[in-house]
C-alpha cells in the first residue's frame, strides 16, 4: 500500500540515470540561453517516456499512468522543465488524441508522438479565457468540407517546436438552445496556412519549456480534423485537466525532493562560525518540515495516481479521482512554494545565484500554483466536492 | 551471430566501498551494487551487432544473489538471456578462479561466435581476466577494443594506444575486450524493463560445470589481500596568506608537486 511495485523502482532507477546524464550537464546553458532541448525529445521516446499510457499497438508500452508520474517526478527533481514538456506533451499532446481521436487520427499522429520525433500542444486558453472554457471566442465554422478557424490562443506548451506537428484547439463550433457557447476541439496541423506561432513568451521561469501565443486567421483544415464529438469539446477537456493536475503534483513532488536534497547537502558542509550551517536549529528545522512535505506530496500525488488506475480499470469513480487529483495538485505545487523559499534561504547569498540550482527551482515553482488550474480553482473543486454550495 | 557478455556486478563507485573485515575481501553485501559501468560498454555493443543481423546475446555473471541486479540490468538494455553462476565456494576467488569458472559456463552455454568483456572491473580493475579467459576457451584475445567491425568470419578492431592506434583482425571465433570509447550504452526503455520480467535466467552452481569448490575460493586464491587500511580523510589545505609574494608562493608549491 505504501510502496510503488519494484517495476515501477526499477523505471525509477532508469530516468534518474537518464536524467542526470542527458539533462543534469547541459540545464545550465540551456536555461541560460532559453533553449529548448530538440534533440533530447527522441531519447525522451527512445526510454518509451511519451507511449507509458499508449497501448502497444501505436508503439507505447501499455503502462499505468502511476508510471508516467514517476517519470515526470524523476525528470522534475532534475529539472522543471523537461518534466512539463513530458507532462505536457503526454496530457495534453498525445492523451487528447488516444482518448477521443478516431483510429485513423490515432495512426496518423501517434506513432511520432510516442517515438519523441514530434510533439502535440492543446490550444484551450485563450487571453481573456482560462478555466472559464465557456468565453471561448476562437470560432470554427463549417465551410463545405473544411473548417476555418478564427482566434487566438495563449500560453500553449510545446506548439512552437521544430517538431511540433499538431496542436488540438477549442473553439466555438455553433450555440446551444440555451445560448451557451458549442465547443468542440479541432486538430490543426503546423504549418497550416493561416495558423501563425508568436514568438516565445518573456518568462519568470520554465525558461527550457516551449510557449508560445498562437493566431488562427483563416485557417482551414479538413473537417475529419474534427476531434471527438462536436459540442464536446469543453467536457474532454475537463477530463483532461484531471489527469494534468495529478502530474503537475508529480512535477512539484519532484520539486520538493530536489531542495530536501539540495538543503540537507548544503546544511551538512557549509560552515559559518566554524561549524555547519545544520547544527543550527534555524536551518535544521526547515530542512525537517521539507522531508514533511515531500512525504506528504508523495502519497498525495501517487494516491490520485492509484485511484486513477483504479478508475481506469472500472473500481472508483472518476468524482473520487478528480477530488484526489485537486487535494494533491493544491497541495504538491504549494508545497513546492514553500520548499523553494526555505531552499533560497537555507542556501543564503549563493540561493541568489545563478551558480546553485536552487535559483532556477525557485523561479520554476509559482508556475505550479496557476497551470492545469490555479490553487484557487482547486480549492473551488474541492468545496464543492463536499457538498458546499455554488454560486 | 551468438554472443555471450561476461559481466561484473560490482560496488556503486558513487558509495562507500570497503572490505570485509573478517577476510579483507570486498564487500559486496553491505554496499549498493550495479552493473559495472565497464561492462555497459559490451552488453551495447553486443546488442548491435545483433540487431544488425541475428543470433542472440547471453550475459554470464559469476556472483552472489545480488549480482541477479548486474544481469537484470543487461536483460532490460535488450539481452536475451541470461545465467547465473553462483557458489557459496566462490567466494573470495581471484582472477584465475574466475577466468576458470567464466570458461567452464561459456562451454556450458555453447560455442558463441564471439565473446565480448569489459576492458576492466570498475572495482578490482585488473583488466587480466579476458586475457586469461581467450587462454582457456583457446580463443584469439582481442583486447582494448574501440572500434570493432564483424565482416564475416573476421573480427577488426581498432586499439588505441599512446603512441599510435592498431588496427586488429582475428578469425571468429573470437573474444573480445571493448573499451569506455567504443559505444554510448542505451539506457533500458520502459517496455525493456518489462521484457526483462519474462527472459530466462538460468542459475549454475560449480557442480553444474564441473568445477571442483578447491579449484576456486580465498583458499585456492593465488594472491590474497593482506590487510587494508581506509584512506585517512583529506586534511586540510595549506593556507597561503599573500603578503605581496603570493604569486610566488603558489608557484613554488605548484613546483614543489610537480604539477608544473
Amino acid at each position: 500500500m505504501f510502496e510503488l511495485s519494484k517495476d515501477h523502482e526499477d523505471f525509477r532507477r532508469v530516468v534518474r540515470d537518464f536524467a542526470q546524464a542527458e539533462v543534469e550537464p547541459h540545464i545550465a546553458q540551456w536555461t541560460r540561453e532559453h533553449h529548448f532541448p530538440t534533440d533530447l525529445v527522441p531519447k525522451m521516446g527512445d526510454l518509451g517516456l511519451f507511449g507509458l499510457v499508449v497501448p502497444e499497438e501505436f508503439g507505447g508500452a501499455g503502462a499505468d499512468f502511476t508510471s508516467l508520474c514517476v517519470a515526470i517526478e524523476e525528470l522534475g527533481r532534475v529539472d522543471q522543465s523537461i518534466g512539463i514538456t513530458l507532462s505536457a506533451g503526454v496530457g495534453l499532446g498525445i492523451n487528447p488524441i488516444l482518448t477521443y481521436g478516431s483510429q485513423a487520427q490515432k495512426e496518423q499522429w501517434l506513432p511520432d508522438l510516442v517515438a519523441g520525433r514530434a510533439l502535440a500542444g492543446f490550444g484551450l486558453t485563450e487571453p481573456d479565457a482560462g478555466s472559464d472554457a465557456a468565453a471561448t471566442r476562437t470560432k470554427a465554422r463549417l465551410d463545405g468540407d473544411q473548417w476555418v478557424v478564427d482566434g487566438a490562443k495563449a500560453f500553449i506548451t510545446n506548439s512552437g517546436t521544430d517538431i511540433t506537428s499538431v496542436v488540438t484547439v477549442t473553439a466555438r463550433t455553433g450555440t446551444l438552445d440555451d445560448g451557451r457557447p458549442e465547443i468542440s476541439a479541432i486538430m490543426i496541423p503546423s504549418g497550416t496556412t493561416g495558423f501563425t506561432v508568436e514568438p516565445a513568451y518573456d518568462k519568470l521561469g520554465w525558461h527550457v519549456s516551449d510557449t508560445h501565443g498562437l493566431t488562427f486567421a483563416g485557417c482551414r483544415v479538413p473537417a475529419d480534423n474534427l476531434l471527438g464529438e462536436r459540442g464536446q469539446g469543453f467536457k474532454q477537456f475537463l477530463k483532461t485537466l484531471d489527469d494534468g493536475r495529478i502530474a503537475i503534483s508529480a512535477l512539484a513532488l519532484g520539486c520538493i525532493e530536489r531542495m530536501l536534497a539540495e538543503t540537507t547537502a548544503y546544511a551538512k558542509t557549509r560552515t559559518a562560525f566554524g561549524r555547519p550551517i545544520g547544527v543550527n536549529q534555524g536551518v535544521a528545522f526547515p530542512i525537517a518540515d521539507l522531508a514533511v512535505m515531500a512525504e506528504a506530496a508523495r502519497n498525495l500525488t501517487y494516491k490520485a495516481a492509484w485511484l486513477k488506475d483504479e478508475h481506469e480499470a472500472g473500481r472508483r469513480t472518476s468524482s473520487e479521482v478528480k477530488q484526489a487529483a485537486s487535494i494533491a495538485k493544491l497541495y504538491s505545487t504549494e508545497a513546492a512554494n514553500t520548499a523553494t523559499r526555505i531552499a533560497t534561504q537555507v542556501f543564503g547569498g549563493n540561493g541568489f545565484m545563478e551558480e546553485y540550482p536552487v535559483a532556477r527551482f525557485h523561479r520554476d515553482a509559482k508556475i505550479l500554483e496557476i497551470g492545469e488550474g490555479t490553487s484557487e480553482v482547486q480549492r473551488m473543486v474541492i468545496a464543492r466536492h463536499l457538498g458546499l454550495p455554488a454560486a | 551471430m551468438n554472443i555471450v557478455v561476461c559481466v561484473k556486478y560490482v560496488p556503486d563507485a558513487q558509495s562507500d566501498r570497503t572490505f570485509n573485515e573478517s577476510d579483507n575481501t570486498t564487500d559486496r553485501v553491505g554496499v549498493d551494487g550495479l552493473l559495472s559501468e565497464l561492462d555497459e560498454y559490451a552488453v551495447e555493443e553486443a546488442l548491435k551487432l545483433v540487431e544488425a543481423g541475428e543470433g542472440e546475446v547471453t550475459v554470464v555473471t559469476v556472483g552472489p544473489d545480488q549480482a541477479a541486479d548486474a544481469l537484470k540490468k543487461a536483460l532490460q538494455m535488450g539481452a536475451d538471456k541470461a545465467v547465473h553462476v553462483k557458489d557459496d565456494a566462490i567466494h573470495g576467488s581471484d582472477a584465475v578462479a574466475t577466468s576458470l569458472v567464466l570458461a567452464e559456463a561459456i562451454k556450458k552455454i555453447g560455442s558463441p561466435d564471439l565473446v565480448i568483456t569489459g576492458m576492466a572491473s570498475t572495482d578490482g580493475t585488473m583488466s587480466v581476466v579476458p586475457a586469461m579467459l581467450a587462454e582457456r576457451l583457446g580463443l584469439p584475445q582481442v583486447t582494448f577494443a574501440s572500434e570493432l567491425s564483424i565482416d564475416g568470419s573476421t573480427v577488426t578492431i581498432r586499439r588505441d594506444g599512446d603512441a599510435a592506434s592498431e588496427t586488429i583482425v582475428a578469425t571468429l571465433p573470437a573474444l573480445v575486450s571493448v573499451t569506455d570509447q567504443i559505444n554510448e550504452p542505451r539506457f533500458p526503455s520502459f517496455k525493456g524493463i518489462m521484457a526483462a520480467k519474462k527472459k530466462p535466467v538460468e542459475e549454475w552452481a560449480l557442480a553444474d560445470l564441473g568445477v571442483d569448490a578447491s579449484q576456486v575460493g580465498l583458499e585456492a586464491a593465488w594472491s590474497k589481500v593482506e590487510s587494508f587500511t581506509k584512506r585517512p580523510p583529506r586534511e586540510q589545505g595549506q593556507i597561503v596568506t599573500d603578503d605581496g609574494d603570493g604569486g610566488t608562493k603558489l608557484a613554488e608549491f605548484l613546483y614543489a608537486q610537480k604539477f608544473v
